[in-house]
């Protein structure tokens, strides 16, 4: 079975770039469409936590490292 | 028994940076002042310092900006073409408090001008030495003792007021040669540099040099903080003065050219004119209070300069126009004659005091 | 649960005032985490070039000095020599490096200047607005190239990597890309090889980053890392242009 996974954006940070977007293998985050931020971005946010490997693609892509990527441990 | 050694002015210069404690110099090669460029070669290595010949005057005044940012005692030398080119780094180490010394042995120009003696670099050290609101400390020796003297001092202001300190010279006190008492370099004091760029190892915040400040309110506060401690800093102005006590015809003078009006001055003695000398050793901060006061009982100036005549107008300023002022000069590598000078004294002389120096 | 991913610790909490997809914030990324891995923060000077990253003093945790427009190698070279035991590395955008401070780039790398150069190249200046740069591509519109860089009239890019490859004192120069997942990681272990050179007492070392500029491009950023893979790829190929260690 899958481990446990959980991503974190810290949304007042996120640019809304979509950088993460496109780096997700799994295609499971997208920038919140009804959200704005106190920057006036749309953040990025996951929508199926469940899908997420921890991978990182999307901290590895992120510029401005608002991604916190948290994975179940034996 | 002081020890006296027989030095060229230029490594006065050299010997004295280093008594100082100045282990890191930067230079780049230009006539007159290569012998402080070769001094501190042959004894850099010697004493665990840097000497490093930069690829420009540019990349020479950045190192001295990288080495002072680290807190050391560093030092550049060049010559008027090459201080030019040293002015964006000036502007860089004054808006970032950073105490360096800078060595100016002037030569003529405009342009690539000649290599011989000149003070037409006056306006550049001591208004338009760079970019935006800031001074720099100006020294203006005039014998070899006081390259010596003089440097040892500008290391010692430059830490105690955390700005950058030029000694101006010329390439006439460059070259020449007098025995000079070295014993001042033995007593030298330290300053704790808490602001410089070491490395945090964990213990401390993050020290940061900087001169960018997108802020118009911040940079206008910087400012003003800094130019009252230039209020302070004009507390340093200072003159030697010779005969001045009854002088009618007050000669002002720096750096070479006050050692021949000395000269012209006891002559005119003899003849009986009633000159006098003042000598500014700080030309910023400019001795203007000492000018001011030696106008209330003199009745002309005479100003000795190896330019198109750049001093002049401090002195005006100073003395506030109220009595003639009279230019001797010459420029382009030139030096004035006593007999130039002697002359001039004798016009003065025969001024009123309220006469226009422009009507003669 | 365990923190696999997270900022790294040389990184202050600052945001950026990088545009919306700008990559300096993955270089900025990469950079903190080589100076956490090998525990470096502490001895770390970095220097703020003038371009975007002129206030990158914000955003590292370890001492900063600003210079002037292009003198980052002269002063870097400075503070280096005053402390050697210190480890100093300078951030440069193209215009800084190589147009206005190509001199004081070519002579800290003859030196053989013990200090680590990371040049990000987007072949545009950012700051000022998208004026042409040195690295700007043949044909490539910017506000001062609005026809397309004409080399016949504006010349040709400069290959900075290839260029200091040539010289003795270069002890490594690798070009990468921060396109992509697996470029960015590529771009980390050159970035980390330059500061383990430095370290190491090896001399030069320079990692010059393809980098993206979104907004001055007028691109997406999903598009602008597309634009980079296929127009800056090939005309700056990626790979290690001098490993000291490797030519021996």
């Amino acid at each position: 079975m899958a481990k446990k996974t959980r991503v974190t954006f810290a949304a007042d940070i996120c640019k809304g770039c979509a950088l993460c977007v496109d780096a997700c293998p799994k295609k499971i985050i997208r920038l919140a469409p009804e959200t704005l931020n106190s920057k006036g971005y749309h953040p990025a946010e996951i929508i199926d936590q469940q899908a997420c490997t921890a991978c990182g693609f999307c901290f590895l892509m992120c510029p401005d490292v608002c991604i916190t990527i948290e994975k179940e441990v034996n | 028994m002081a020890d006296k050694v027989l030095m060229k002015g230029n490594e006065a210069i050299a010997e004295a940076a280093i008594m100082a404690g100045c282990r890191h110099f930067f230079g780049y090669p230009i006539t007159p002042q290569t012998e402080i460029s070769a001094y501190m070669a042959k004894r850099m290595p010697k004493i665990g310092g840097t000497f490093l010949q930069a690829e420009s005057e540019l990349a020479a005044i950045n190192m001295v900006y990288g080495a002072a940012a680290a807190g050391a005692r560093t030092m550049t030398s060049s010559s008027s073409p090459g201080i030019a080119l040293k002015s964006e780094g000036l502007s860089f180490l004054a808006a970032c408090d950073l105490p360096s010394v800078i060595v100016n042995i002037q030569r003529g120009g405009p342009g690539l001008g000649g290599i011989r003696p000149s003070q037409s670099d006056y306006f550049h050290a001591t208004r338009s030495t760079g970019h935006g609101d800031f001074h720099m400390i100006v020294l203006a020796p005039n014998t070899v003792q006081e390259m010596f003297d003089l440097t040892l001092e500008a290391f010692d202001l430059a830490d105690k007021y955390r700005m950058p300190a030029m000694i101006l010279g010329d390439g006439m006190l460059g070259q020449v040669m007098e025995p000079v008492d070295i014993s001042r370099g033995n007593n030298i004091k330290t300053y704790v540099k808490d602001w410089a760029l070491t490395g945090t190892k964990g213990l401390r915040k993050r020290n940061v040099v900087n001169s960018l400040y997108l802020s118009a309110e911040e940079l206008e506060l910087l400012n003003f903080q800094r130019f009252d401690k230039y209020k302070e800093v004009e507390k340093i102005a200072r003159t030697e003065d010779y005969l001045l006590e009854d002088a009618e015809v007050v000669v002002v003078a720096y750096g070479i050219c006050a050692r021949i009006a000395k000269n012209a001055i006891d002559t005119a003695r003899k003849n009986g004119i009633k000159a006098g000398l003042i000598r500014p050793v700080t030309l910023w901060p400019y001795p203007k209070h000492q000018l001011k006061a030696a106008a209330e009982k003199a009745k002309a100036f005479v100003v000795v300069e190896m330019s198109m005549g750049q001093m002049i107008e401090d002195v005006e300023l100073s003395i506030r126009c109220s009595r003639p002022v009279l230019l001797c000069n010459r420029t382009g590598g030139m030096v004035p004659t006593r007999e130039a000078v002697l002359e001039s004294i004798e016009k003065a002389a025969l001024l009123k005091g309220e006469q226009n120096a422009d009507s003669i | 649960m365990q923190i696999v991913f997270e900022k790294p610790k040389a990184l202050s909490d600052t945001p950026t005032h990088y545009c919306p997809g700008c990559t300096h914030g993955i270089i900025h990324r990469l950079v903190a985490e080589v100076l956490d891995e090998l525990d470096i923060t502490g001895e770390t000077i970095g220097i703020a070039p003038v371009g975007c990253a002129v206030i990158h003093f914000n955003y590292f945790e370890c001492d900063v000095a600003q210079a002037a427009h292009g003198r980052a190698p002269a002063v870097a070279t400075g503070l280096k020599r005053v402390n050697p035991d210190n480890i100093v590395f300078s951030y440069q955008g193209d215009g800084d490096l190589a147009a206005i401070g190509t001199n004081e780039t070519i002579h800290a790398a003859a030196r053989g200047e013990n200090i680590t150069v990371i040049f990000v190249n987007n072949a545009i200046y950012g700051m000022t607005g998208g004026q042409m740069a040195p690295t700007t591509l043949p044909g490539q519109i910017t506000q001062t190239s609005p026809y397309g860089r004409d080399t016949k009239t504006a010349g040709f890019p400069l290959r900075m990597c290839e260029l200091l490859a040539t010289l003795d004192g270069t002890a490594y120069a690798e070009r990468v890309a921060v396109d992509s997942v697996k470029n960015v990681l590529k771009a980390k272990k050159a970035i980390k090889k330059a500061f383990q050179y430095q370290i190491d007492g090896k001399g030069f070392s320079i990692v010059e980053i393809l980098s993206s500029c979104p907004t001055n491009w007028g691109l997406e950023p999903v598009k602008a890392l597309e634009w980079l893979r296929q127009n800056m790829i090939p005309y700056y190929p990626l790979g290690v242009f001098k490993d000291k260690e490797v030519s021996r």
